[in-house]
């Protein structure tokens, strides 16, 4: 097994180019060196990407942020600014692993490791990210939603990495929240995650929403029927009872150790009515 | 298969040696380094005992790669004590009874420390939630937590 820690993106695609074997693209090495250590993977060559400066940067252009694929949770979780405009985004990373998963875990790897449980890709989606992905045929941009395709599977083709996240300018009055349910409250599975991310106009009415669901699918799910019943309302009642019904409808769960089909169900309801209650009062304040 | 030339600082001494790409930091301590305080739990990022700063930042030792560590600054247990003089963390552990078989006791010492250093006084509930990540499975985490805030208390000053 190579070990190679390219400094540019052109040498990283490059090298996973000419890798005739198997390559992994490594980052934070919270998945890869799991799958290292027991035997799942045996792969021929491991590309380093932490040393590539547009992987690595958090900036913020004009009300845009973006941020590089190979940022750590802590490095995002000690970033102020980052964490006052995206706090629904931060509920998700803040829930990843322990402190020292943190350090070195990414939100890049969190993505592409594919577990339909990931913490921070709802919020992701819910916050319409949009990954920057470089590769043999040269840089596309692919929506988030659009990535993961089933666990440990996702639509990048051979040789892509994912460079950073881009998030669209927040209008006034936007707040976004993410919620998971557990047994425990930390270094657990999600056995449901939900993103909620709204805004709301001067009158507090929901002009747009988006919502999103984890572990509920084969792979997280951007559910639009969620997001409609609260666009139009105020977000009272009877919105939320709408949430409910068209989170729960969306789900596709698995029967595992962490939850039935029916308790899965039940919950993403439950979850998304929390979290737009959160991402409602963070909208408003 | 290549080794790769690795210049680390571990504890303030620096160390250089060959390491290939399939040995893990934890392995780097452990096996070439002999230095063995660091502990081997899971091997997966699960128990926190391989527990060790690089740069300052707290991270599992199994899930680095031990060429990672080239240009890096390491803490480790080893690098804990002043001479005879304990941290006062140390200190505290034996003086609350925190630890029984010892195992997690270098990755919690390592992990209270990088908390301290982050947040000098830090409530019970920031304390367990910062140590959700360092199991141990024979003491229990009160005597441990009672340790840390006695501990936080002194190095305050309070």
């Amino acid at each position: 097994m190579r070990y190679e820690v390219p400094e540019t993106l052109d040498a990283a695609v490059g090298l996973l180019a000419s890798e005739s074997g198997v390559a992994k693209v490594f980052a934070g090495g919270t998945d890869v060196m799991v799958q290292l250590h027991l035997d799942l993977i045996e792969p021929d060559l491991i590309v380093d990407v932490k040393n590539i400066p547009e992987m690595r940067e958090v900036v913020e252009e004009d009300g845009r942020w973006r941020f590089g694929a190979a940022v750590t949770g802590k490095e995002l979780m000690d970033n102020s600014a980052f964490n006052a405009a995206w706090p629904g985004v931060m509920d998700g990373v803040r829930l990843i692993g322990s402190v020292q998963v943190r350090g070195r875990a990414t939100v890049g790897g969190n993505l592409c490791n594919a577990s339909p449980a990931a913490d921070s890709v709802p919020p992701m989606i819910a916050a319409d990210a949009i990954a920057s992905v470089i590769g043999p045929n040269g840089r596309r941009d692919i929506p988030l939603a659009d990535i993961v395709t089933g666990p440990g599977q996702t639509s990048l083709v051979e040789g892509e990495i994912v460079v950073s996240f881009k998030l669209p300018k927040r209008p006034a009055n936007s707040g976004d929240a993410y919620l998971r349910f557990t047994p425990r409250t930390e270094m657990d599975i999600a056995v449901v995650g939900c993103g909620v991310n709204i805004t709301l106009d001067d009158a507090g009415s929901c002009i747009a929403a988006r919502v999103s669901l984890g572990a509920v699918a084969a792979r997280p799910l951007l559910v639009e029927g969620a997001a409609d019943a609260l666009i139009g309302t105020k977000v009272n009642d009877d919105a939320m009872e709408a949430l409910a019904g068209a989170a729960s409808a969306a789900c596709e769960p698995i029967d595992d150790k962490r939850g039935t089909i029916e308790y899965r169900t039940e919950v993403a309801g439950v979850l998304a009515q929390r979290a737009a209650a959160i991402a409602l009062e963070r909208a408003k304040s | 298969m290549a080794k790769k030339y690795v210049n680390t600082t571990i504890n303030g001494d620096q160390h250089e040696l060959l390491c290939d790409a399939t040995q893990t930091l934890l392995d780097i301590l452990r096996d070439e380094l002999d230095m063995t305080g660091t502990k081997e739990g899971c091997g997966t990022g699960d128990c926190g005992a391989c527990s060790v700063t690089m740069d300052g930042v707290l991270v599992c030792s199994c899930l680095v790669m031990g060429v990672e560590a080239n240009g890096k600054s390491i803490e480790t247990i080893e690098g804990m004590a002043d001479g005879d003089d304990l941290h006062p963390l140390q200190q505290k552990f034996i003086d609350h009874i925190a630890l029984q078989c010892g195992i997690c006791t270098p990755g919690l010492l390592i992990a209270s420390k990088a908390l301290l250093s982050e947040n000098p006084d830090p409530t019970e509930e920031e304390i367990r939630y910062w140590l959700a990540g360092n199991l141990c499975r024979c003491t229990g985490y009160h005597k441990v937590i009672e340790a840390v805030q006695d501990a936080a208390r002194e190095m305050r000053g309070a």
